[in-house]
């Protein structure tokens, strides 16, 4: 049944269990993304090393069991991967669950794919690509140190 | 659990049959519909009276000569009357036709608002308003320099604290603006007695009736406000058309609203001189099926009967609630059932599964619910939760559809408990 899909083990376990959670105050940015709709908060604190990698990667925040275990298993992916790598990465998880036809997974994902059972709940695409959108905000190298972001709520249809 | 039903208790079985959209299977279950506080279902007499509108009187109002016209306008005049008998109004022009309470809360705080709040008074709100009864009121802050100030709700009981009231009622304020019953916590409040106490200060009132409307009676003349708003869709009625009360001379005393055709008597290059109330405050074209289609929804809704929808009301959240409470570890919100003033909606918090997934469990089984923040982001922030799950009902909801509801709840643990 698509709900043992969307709600595999994994993603239990991290959203109980939410790998790299807290505050960083070394980090070079904060970007913070909130889902007006449901309510979800979701900080991202990433610090870059002089080599462009992502050196750390943690997160605070505040949703459901898909928006926490998203980004949890965000921050195990993409620590210490170079900053373009990162981006491909968010790329390639992004597509999974959006793109109109799924695509074959970047076996870089790991884990991640499981996520992929959300393409049957459309409501609950956003809920797991909230941290993967601060991500992206991060890896511009913003201006400000802290960004504020908010999902928009439901876009006209294209 | 509280004994008030007096007249027999609903023919649900017959009131079921009225709405097509309950007859139906969702992700191959019986749908139950327990988001009513979002928007109800259409009994098929509101829906019949908008086709038939269209089939037959479709016209534009008050303009037209010929036949199809003097139809549309007698139909559309025809659901304003109603509105004023169903909720106690004066006359009917003290009805105005918004596009819903969101519209006429504008609608209060841009005409009445601009015209008398200044810099220094203050607006009376309460802490368990929607973001449609906040919003509003912020602008007009902002473009007159008054402030806003809130009466607290005491905690997860969700009661207003009418002491701090006795405080907080002071001559700075201008108006007061509370809702009825909570969109959020499912508490009834004691609005006749807020009215007495602002009224005796000349304090004006507005009753947001977005939850009681069609839930209960409602009569602005016990209940003594100034303006009071609630939306047709919540009741039955179609989605757009929704209802703003005004006494008389305070609508007469205000300013247009929004300029167009309809709501003047006569323009000039220059200048124009505004038609009488309630049609100064609806420029352009109205939405004529939608008042025809709420004039059928309140036929509708007299014919069950408010008093026993709202003992069928208390008895279904009273019902919820007790056997949510008996699952332990949980958290709900709002009154308890036994002071009769928890209305037909029960907002709850299991600690271990999140609102949303609570959702997406419960609609894979056929139940419809809400979670989130219920456009009451301030009072969730007041008592610390980021969301809720809630469970509205309506008429045509049933004891058994509870019980499916509370089972769905039961295996939603289970399945969130299993070791990983």
């Amino acid at each position: 049944m698509d709900l043992e899909e969307l709600y595999q083990d994994v993603i239990l376990d991290h959203s109980r269990r939410p790998r790299n959670f807290g505050e960083m105050p070394d980090a070079d940015f904060h970007i913070h993304g909130d889902n007006p709709m449901c309510g979800d908060e979701v900080t991202l604190h990433v610090k870059f090393s002089a080599a462009d990698l992502v050196e750390k990667v943690g997160f605070t925040g505040n949703g459901c069991s898909i928006c926490m275990s998203s980004a949890s298993m965000l921050t195990q992916k993409i620590k210490r991967r170079p900053r373009a790598e990162a981006a491909e990465l968010s790329r390639a998880f992004q597509d999974l669950l959006t793109a109109p036809s799924e695509p074959e997974p970047d076996k870089r994902l790991g884990d991640l794919t499981l996520l992929r059972g959300v393409r049957k709940f459309p409501q609950r695409v956003k809920c797991a690509t909230l941290a993967w959108h601060a991500l992206d905000q991060a890896l511009a190298k913003p201006t400000a140190k802290e960004t504020n972001f908010s999902e928009e709520t439901d876009p006209p249809a294209p | 659990m509280p004994q008030i039903l007096e007249k027999p208790a609903l023919e649900l079985e017959s009131i079921r049959r009225d709405f097509p959209a309950l007859n139906q299977r969702v992700h191959g279950q019986p749908l139950v519909y327990f988001d009513n506080a979002a928007t109800s279902q259409k009994p098929r007499a509101v829906i019949d009276a908008i086709s038939r509108y269209y089939e037959c009187d479709n016209s534009n109002v008050h303009r037209g000569i010929h036949e199809l016209s003097r139809r549309a306008t007698e139909g559309y005049e025809a659901a304003r009357k109603r509105v004023a008998q169903f909720i106690g109004a004066g006359s009917a022009h003290e009805i105005v036709f918004t596009r819903g309470t969101t519209e006429a809360v504008n609608l209060i705080a841009s005409a009445w608002g601009d015209a008398n709040v200044k810099s220094g008074d203050t607006i009376l709100l309460t802490e368990m308003e929607h973001h449609s009864n906040i919003v509003p009121w912020q602008l007009l802050a902002k473009r007159t320099g008054a402030k806003l100030v809130y009466v607290p709700v005491t905690g997860d009981d969700g009661m207003l604290d009418l002491d701090a009231l006795d405080r907080l009622l002071t001559r700075e304020v201008k108006l007061f603006a509370f809702t009825h019953v909570s969109n959020t916590l499912g508490t009834i409040n004691p609005v006749r007695r807020l009215c007495a106490q602002a009224r005796e200060l000349g304090i004006a009132t507005f009753v947001d009736a977005a939850q009681s409307a069609g839930h209960m009676p409602v009569d602005v003349g016990e209940i003594g406000c100034d303006f009071l708003a609630f939306s047709g869709h919540k009741i039955c009625g179609p989605t757009g058309i929704g209802v703003l009360f005004g006494r008389q001379e305070l609508l007469e005393a205000m300013e247009p609203y929004q300029g167009g055709g309809d709501m003047i008597s006569r323009v000039d290059f220059q200048e124009s001189r505004w038609n009488v109330v309630p049609h100064k405050f609806e420029a352009g074209t109205p939405d004529i099926a939608g008042a025809i289609g709420l004039h059928a929804a309140l036929d509708y809704l007299d014919r069950v009967g408010r008093e026993r929808i709202l003992a069928h009301d208390l008895d279904l959240a009273a019902y919820a609630y007790e056997k949510l409470a008996a699952l332990g570890n949980i958290r709900l919100f709002g009154p308890r059932p036994e002071t009769g003033l928890h209305s037909g909606l029960i907002s709850f918090l299991l600690p271990e599964v999140h609102a949303h997934d609570v959702i997406t469990l419960a609609d894979r089984h056929g139940i419809a619910l809400r979670g989130g923040h219920h456009c009451t982001q301030p009072l969730m922030r007041k008592l610390g939760v980021a969301s809720t799950a809630r469970a509205s009902f309506y008429f045509y909801n049933t004891r058994e559809e509870i019980d499916r509801f509370l089972e769905t709840i039961a295996e939603i643990r289970t399945f969130f408990a299993r070791q990983v």
